[in-house]
């Protein structure tokens, strides 16, 4: 009963302070809207007119028809020269990130029966991801041009893929639930550690653990106010990336609640553990970066995928909640309620979370004794 | 028979409220605690005392259950600390040294969860809050964020969050440091109202003022208990060997260092325009008399203080000489006034911070700005030494305005800050590094000044650890150093001292009274009134006004009467802040 009503003071008292901490709801509230903006506007991993030089040395009737290929394409934005040295300098200063070179005796050598007609393919590889988009899309566009001459009677086998889940490949429906990801950890593990060490740092954790209260009502205290400003932030994210940039929800809202809230637990936990630790506002802002921020960005798949990372660092991954979080998120938003995917999902979450209060429950008993 | 005579023991052993037996206490290899014995009582006032790393924190935590003794076993009200936390903390009240209220929340946010915390139902809370609001007087403060609040309230608040819930035993970690004597005096009589009702009180103070008011009093040094008693028990001892120095003709600095250097003094401090000097138990009185007549002055034998008896048991003060001062040259200036303000005015919103403040500082003057918490001599101060800008008036510092040619009169001033503004994160000798350079000192010049600084400070063996890990001694001879790195003509502390053990402070000020020999300025604020005996003259300053401008001589002198025909410095401060606030209300 005593218990009790402690818990309710210091939730009180935190939920109080979080309304007065302009930091707090700046991170809660504002961080998320101009991430979410960010990826939505911003990061995009698709490649789409893609500034490219096309250089045709002698005009003629195949030229021409190659080149209205190239201009029909949403991929690349094409600007056409007569010889490659009116292109070069742009493709140093970068404002080109490729170019086709269309040789001069093209025409003649399509027109021989014993030759290969040729084109070059310049990119820019200082920028790999870019250059790589670049030089496929044009060969793509060239071996299909070529095949179309080669096969134009009726009756040919035409190969037409399918992208499923994500039919148009726009990577704002998989980067925003990533991005959901990413402002769960932020509120879960920064905001969770910079708290409790201020409380070290300012001197009212001494003054609080003089009275009956105990270290795990103190703990508790600090879960549940955060577990709602979470909630509060997921339920904001998501209705902003459903009404503003149209990113399907193809699961149930419930599944995406439930999971969202199994998250916050080793989120939360692995601030508390942080903050156990280190007791200085300074220090623990550091270790939540480090450890939650940049492991949520860089292994948890949601902008690189994981499949192609060396064995090792794939190994890695699966120590990071916002891997699992990620997964499931994605899954609920592009796949929908793929239950045995999710479970499992959850499961491990649950675990790692569990874990995490342990250690940091564990970690700050003894109170000043260390 | 042997029943009965057991039970009486029993009810001995329950009457007591802290029993501390054997306790040991080591962080790291080093003692904390070192075998401690003693017995707090109820409706006793208890005084902890010590020079900085004593173990006063420790011994309080202990008391407090937020820390385990090694060995040893201390029990709080009958309930052993090592198994019965839970007991021990419903029977406590506890204020830690740091301020350890939200100051995002109002005072009455902060009594309220308190109040749940220490389990008050909530039909009897609305009366405790009545009795403490009454008691502190903090209720027309109620809603105000405890942030907000001053020195002295902030205490008082405190102290209200520790009292709830009618603890048996009361643990206060040093509640007056930085609390203006007014203030102090109040938090005192509160304490003491609490000590009579039948509460065990322990107040640890490095102001020994306070200890010597205390029923008893319990001394640390590096762990051991030194003295357990009355405090008249240890004053006693030394009757017969405090002197006053007085009438004296020339600088009273430099006799001061002069004594201090004799075998048979044992220690010395300036008292306004006099110098208080202790004999060494087996010397006699001969050389302090050559002394006092080679400097024309008067040598006649005073009451001893618990101060004294503090130092002498300690080992006594410091021997006199300032190595830092011996190092530096003259201060070469033809001015005869150093910093110099006129109307000084600083408003914010509505409210004057300071109003019309106008005044000189003569060159190798020390020159004190007093004042209640909250009276505006902060913000006084900031604005001489360039950190504030005046909204209204000007401020010079060696001749240079402190708004338009900023630069130059700060490359003119040192400034060493409350708490000492060392970086932590950065080791001692980085923190010197940082300073030099922060101070525009370059190349062979800068490593010879760090060189220099390490010596005289004796930092050599520190070098590579974080200030933060050394004792306050260190911390406040690195602070100095870094503010002096420059060679500046004027200094300014702020608050120099506060906190700081009466060993540690006389060091610190042997440092000081050797720079003015060598022509510093030295301006200082201080709540600490023995420091404001080192004073050629003190500014009072209150709600924004200057009030009073004298030698701490002439300030005491105004308040003398016939009951009270010599007025301590704290006395006298009581009572012109009292006479003028009645004087403004009526």
């Amino acid at each position: 009963m005593n218990a009790w009503s402690r818990l309710l003071a210091l939730t009180r008292k935190e939920s109080i302070q979080i309304l007065r901490d302009p930091s707090a709801l700046l991170i809660a509230l504002v961080l998320p809207l101009v991430l979410l903006f960010l990826f939505a506007y911003a990061v995009s991993l698709d490649v789409r007119g893609v500034r490219f030089g096309i250089v045709v040395e002698r005009e003629g009737a195949a030229t021409t028809e190659l080149l209205n290929a190239f201009e029909r394409s949403e991929w690349l934005d094409v600007q056409v020269a007569h010889d490659r040295r009116e292109l070069e300098s742009q493709l140093v200063s970068g404002s080109l990130r490729g170019m086709l070179v269309i040789p001069a005796d093209f025409e003649s050598r399509l027109a021989s029966a014993d030759q290969q007609a040729e084109v070059q393919i310049i990119t820019d590889g200082s920028q790999p991801n870019t250059a790589n988009f670049a030089a496929n899309y044009a060969s793509g566009i060239f071996q299909t041009w070529l095949a179309s001459r080669l096969t134009d009677e009726p009756g040919a086998i035409v190969v037409e893929p399918r992208f499923w889940f994500n039919p148009e490949l726009d990577s704002r429906r998989v980067l925003l639930p990533g991005a959901i990801a990413i402002i769960m950890t932020m509120i879960g593990t920064l905001l969770t550690a910079l708290v409790v060490s201020r409380e070290w740092e300012r001197g009212t954790m001494e003054a609080l653990l003089s009275t009956p209260a105990t270290t795990a009502e103190i703990l508790l205290s600090k879960l549940l106010p955060y577990l709602v400003l979470g909630m509060a932030a997921t339920v904001v994210c998501t209705m902003i990336s459903l009404l503003l940039f149209d990113v399907p929800l193809r699961g149930s809202v419930g599944a995406l609640l439930l999971l969202s809230f199994i998250f916050l637990l080793p989120a939360l936990g692995q601030g508390l553990l942080i903050s156990a630790i280190a007791r200085n506002q300074f220090i623990a802002a550091q270790l939540a970066l480090i450890t939650g921020f940049l492991p949520a960005f860089l292994l948890s798949g949601f902008l690189f995928e994981i499949a192609s990372m060396p064995a090792p660092i794939r190994i890695l991954t699966m120590i990071v909640p916002a891997r699992w979080y990620v997964e499931g998120l994605q899954t609920i938003f592009l796949a929908g309620d793929v239950w045995p995917l999710l479970g499992r999902d959850i499961l491990i979450l649950s675990g790692q979370g569990m874990l995490l209060v342990f250690l940091a429950v564990w970690n700050s008993r003894g109170g000043l004794d260390r | 028979m042997s029943s009965e005579l057991l039970g009486r023991a029993a009810a001995c052993e329950a009457a007591m409220a802290v029993d501390i037996r054997g306790v040991v206490k080591r962080f790291k290899g080093v003692t904390a605690i070192e075998h401690l014995d003693a017995g707090i009582w109820p409706g006793q006032l208890t005084g902890l005392v010590g020079p900085d790393g004593a173990g006063k924190t420790t011994l309080m935590r202990i008391m407090a259950a937020l820390m385990r003794p090694d060995t040893g076993t201390v029990s709080v009200m009958g309930h052993n600390v090592l198994d019965a936390t839970a007991l021990v903390h419903r029977c406590i009240g506890y204020m830690p040294q740091r301020f350890g209220l939200y100051e995002d929340l109002s005072v009455a946010e902060n009594l309220d969860l308190y109040a749940k915390l220490k389990g008050i139902a909530a039909d009897k809370r609305v009366d405790v809050f009545d009795r403490l609001y009454e008691f502190t007087r903090l209720q027309p403060f109620a809603s105000r964020p405890a942030g907000q609040l001053s020195g002295g309230m902030k205490q008082k608040l405190g102290l209200a969050c520790a009292l709830m819930g009618s603890p048996d035993v009361l643990l206060l970690d040093e509640p007056s440091v930085g609390v203006d004597p007014v203030s102090r005096q109040e938090l005192w009589r509160m304490v003491q109202a609490l000590a009579s009702e039948g509460m065990a009180v322990v107040w640890a103070t490095a102001y020994l003022d306070e200890a010597e008011r205390c029923e008893s009093v319990m001394l640390l040094d590096k762990g051991s208990l030194l003295f357990n008693g009355e405090p008249q028990g240890l004053t006693s001892r030394l009757q017969g060997r405090s002197y006053r120095l007085s009438h004296i003709q020339g600088d009273r600095r430099a006799l001061l260092s002069k004594a201090l250097g004799l075998a048979d003094v044992r220690d010395g401090v300036i008292q306004g325009a006099s110098v208080r000097l202790v004999r060494a138990a087996d010397m006699d009185v001969s050389s302090m008399q050559l002394l006092a007549d080679q400097s024309g002055g008067q040598l006649e034998l005073v009451a001893p203080r618990f101060e004294d008896a503090f130092i002498d048991l300690l080992g006594g003060g410091p021997d006199g000489r300032s190595a830092i001062a011996e190092r530096m040259e003259d201060v070469a200036t033809q001015r005869d006034v150093m910093v110099e303000c006129s109307h000084l005015s600083k408003r914010f919103g509505d409210f004057y911070a300071t109003r019309d403040v106008s005044f000189s500082v003569k060159t190798g003057e020390v020159f004190g700005l007093l004042g209640p918490n909250g009276a505006g001599k902060s913000t006084t101060f900031r604005m001489l030494c360039g950190l504030l800008r005046p909204t209204e008036g000007c401020a010079t510092v060696a001749g240079f305005d402190l708004v338009r040619s900023t630069g130059q009169a700060k490359s003119q001033l040192g400034y060493m800050a409350q708490k000492f503004s060392l970086y932590g994160l950065l080791s001692v000798r980085q923190n010197l590094d940082f300073f030099s350079g922060a101070y525009g000192l370059r190349g062979a010049h800068r490593r010879q000044r760090i060189e220099e600084m390490i010596e005289t400070f004796q930092l050599g063996d520190v070098l590579n650890v974080s200030p933060e890990a050394l004792p306050l001694g260190y911390r406040q001879r690195l602070a100095l150093a870094c503010s002096l790195m420059h060679r500046p003509s004027v200094l300014f502390l702020d608050e120099p001292t506060s906190g700081v053990d009466p060993v540690t402070r006389r060091e610190f000020w042997m440092h000081i009274s050797g720079l003015v020999q060598k022509g510093v300025t030295v301006m200082v604020t201080t709540h600490f009134m023995e420091e404001a005996e080192y004073c050629d003259r003190i500014a009072l300053v209150q709600q924004g006004q200057l009030v009073r401008l004298d030698t701490p001589d002439a300030l005491k002198a105004m308040v003398a009467s016939d009951e009270l025909p010599e007025p301590t410095m704290e006395q006298a401060f009581i009572r012109l802040v009292e006479a003028h606030r009645d004087g403004v209300d009526a």
